[in-house]
């Protein structure tokens, strides 16, 4: 597949004009300030953007990876925080659509959809990053089994302090041989405003910067067991399910702001004269655009290729997921700093956005699975298809 | 309150070049003309306070289909596309007679119509198959509002508006002082692609193929140029005390102060 149908092109489009009239001239703004952008939640919701990756029975659009990637893709290219509320959105639900009851699912999926509330998802701890399955955070059953309470602190979690629900990924099982297999965590809804539950500082970062990344501290948090999703022990399995989903998403963003980056360094290069003539005629600079435009659709096709495979239920889905989140990661990475040269002393300036695109650039190589973790992901697949 | 709107379908505002042979060039991407846009907005809003249906009637190429396919997606209920390659290089009086050939075939309280197009830029159309139809022609309407017997419209003067009134079915032109165009919604998106498209051709709608298209056109398009290209501008980028006097020695230098 190299070509998008019709109904793809229809809402690239559609979110590519909402995204330079609306969301464009607010993203040096949200950089600048660091503050959640609530009026593109808004502008969000009102649009229907939410409602794409969520099932039609709890009031989304049931829309196709493809699609959902487009919507992340061209609110990234101007905006690498506002391309990130959808991806954040769909990251924070996606343990419940894996693995909610019917009841649960009902119970929060539709305001998810329609926007009316935020998700995030918090598995990430200030002592298990990479290896996250070493996390601390406690979650202990009531005599009366009808509850938990929750113990610790999770870190860099997205959005964390705005969700109105978060997955959190607690131990319920210390013993090695749960360990070993990897059943030694649950998954838990917890609703902000759970007493003991509370966000109490923010980090300050390179990038994203409206984007709110957020420590969460659980201290005797009591959290109904009606709010698991999955069995005990499912937790483990779930969180690896959801980054089979979640990755291209983030792969997305990459893509995005590459695209973003390479527009204004185009430009630019056909309108900034030296020694009488534009740059772009230069060949040192016009090898630089086309390595950069090359390596952007290179991405791109890599991550369409990624999303239909993980679609179509591909038994390698977490490989492509994987690959396509470090070439399109790497992509962003240097294809920013490649625009940012070709602007020259006006790209290290507030004046142009590329300085922002390349700090944003950064964390799309860290979060979501450093770019090294995916290495051993795919090669792990790869070889285990060869034993 | 069934509404019908005329939505042409034009290059990218900007990108408006003339062919080889002289005639606009309609192979690059077309969207939905301006003025078009800001009627069907309009008409929407009305459908949604009033009840009724709206459609859209175009003219244009194969390329024609994505603006159709918007205006869907903002919630028309159905889109009519005439499309004839005999209809290429039609002038002002073909384009006229195909429009309101398509008209009488839709039963409608009200057309829509935009003041002029942004390729075209002639501004009678509107009028024009108003007066074939034989219907009212409210003009240049800032706001539209339905009546018991018709319509009602406001037109901004120097000094106020003036509100004309006249009973359906009706023709009103308006511009972009209806209000802006909304986005289209996801949800908007993905139901159009239900929504049906129309598409006419000469014969469906009895006229024939020798009446219009370039062979029939009343006016010809003897050559086109390019305006000279204009030398650089001088910009002036010093802080205002400096500013000041180089604004100065500009404008005497050309006698202007």
């Amino acid at each position: 597949m190299t070509l998008l149908n019709a109904d793809q092109t229809a809402l690239r489009d559609a979110v590519r004009e909402l995204a330079q009239e609306k969301i464009a001239p607010r993203a040096a703004e949200i950089d600048q300030k660091g503050e959640f952008p609530w009026d593109i939640v808004k502008l969000l919701a009102e649009h229907d953007f939410f409602a794409a990756p969520f099932p039609e029975q709890y009031g989304g659009l049931g829309a196709d990876m493809i699609s959902n990637l487009l919507v992340i893709e061209e609110l990234s290219r101007v905006c690498a925080t506002s391309g990130l509320i959808p991806a954040v959105q769909e990251l924070g639900a996606l343990p419940l659509l894996h693995g909610g009851t019917d009841e649960q699912k009902q119970r929060w999926l539709p305001d998810l959809a329609a926007g009316k509330k935020l998700a995030a998802f918090a598995l990430t701890e200030a002592g298990a990053g990479s290896d996250a399955a070493s996390m601390r955070t406690r979650a202990t059953r009531t005599d009366d089994g009808a509850a938990w309470i929750l113990n610790g602190e999770k870190r860099f979690i997205s959005q964390g302090d705005v969700a109105d629900i978060v997955a959190v990924f607690a131990q319920t099982d210390d013993s090695p041989e749960t360990r070993k297999a990897h059943r030694h965590v649950t998954c838990f809804y917890v609703e902000k405003g759970t007493p003991g539950f509370t966000s109490p500082r923010v980090e300050h970062k390179m990038g994203i910067r409206g984007s709110t990344t957020a420590e969460l501290a659980f201290q005797d948090a009591r959290v109904s067991d009606a709010n698991r999703v999955g069995a005990v022990g499912d937790g483990w399995a779930l969180a690896m399910k959801t980054f089979e989903r979640s990755r291209t998403g983030i792969g997305a963003q990459a893509v995005g702001i590459a695209q973003g980056a390479l527009d204004v360094a185009a430009k630019y290069a056909t309108e900034r004269k030296q020694f009488g003539r534009p740059i772009g005629d230069f060949q040192m600079i016009s090898a630089m655009l086309a390595d950069m435009a090359t390596q952007t659709e290179a991405a791109r096709q890599l991550l369409y290729a990624a999303a239909e495979r993980i679609d179509a239920g591909d038994m390698h889905a977490a490989r492509w997921a994987s690959m396509a989140k470090l070439f399109c990661g790497d992509t962003a990475m240097s294809v920013t700093t490649d625009a940012v040269q070709v602007l020259g002393g006006y790209g290290y300036t507030t004046e142009y956005p590329v300085e922002r695109m390349m700090r944003d650039a950064k964390i799309t190589q860290l979060y979501e699975g450093t770019q090294q973790i995916q290495r051993l992901i795919i090669a792990r697949d790869l070889l285990a298809s060869l034993r | 309150m069934n509404i019908v709107v005329l939505l042409k379908a034009v290059p990218v505002v900007g990108t408006e070049r003339l062919g080889s042979d002289l005639l606009t060039d309609r192979s690059v991407q077309l969207e939905a003309n301006g003025n078009d846009e800001y009627l069907l907005e309009k008409a929407l809003k009305l459908a949604e306070t009033h009840g009724g249906e709206v459609t859209v009637l175009t003219i244009g190429p194969a390329g024609a289909t994505e603006p159709l396919r918007k205006a869907l997606a903002m919630g028309a209920a159905r889109a009519v596309h005439v499309a004839d390659d005999a209809i290429r290089g039609s002038d002002t009086r073909a384009t006229v007679e195909i429009l309101a050939a398509a008209l009488r075939k839709l039963s409608f309280d009200l057309a829509f119509v935009g003041a002029d197009t942004s390729d075209g830029q002639g501004g009678v159309v509107g009028a024009a198959v108003c007066v074939k139809l034989g219907l009212p022609y409210l003009s240049y309407a800032s706001e539209i509002e339905p009546t018991d017997t018709g319509v009602r419209i406001h037109r901004l003067t120097t000094t106020g508006y003036d509100v004309l009134e006249a009973p359906t079915p009706a023709v009103v032109m308006g511009t972009q002082l209806l209000g802006a165009p909304r986005y289209p919604s996801l949800r908007g998106i993905m139901q159009a692609r239900s929504k049906p498209v129309d598409s006419w051709t000469l014969v469906d709608l009895g006229i024939d193929a020798a009446s219009v298209g370039s062979g029939s056109s009343t006016t010809k398009t003897l050559d086109a140029d390019r305006p000279p290209e204009r030398a650089g501008a001088t910009f002036v980028r010093e802080a205002p005390d400096l500013a000041v006097g180089q604004l100065v020695d500009f404008l005497a230098s050309r006698r202007l102060i």
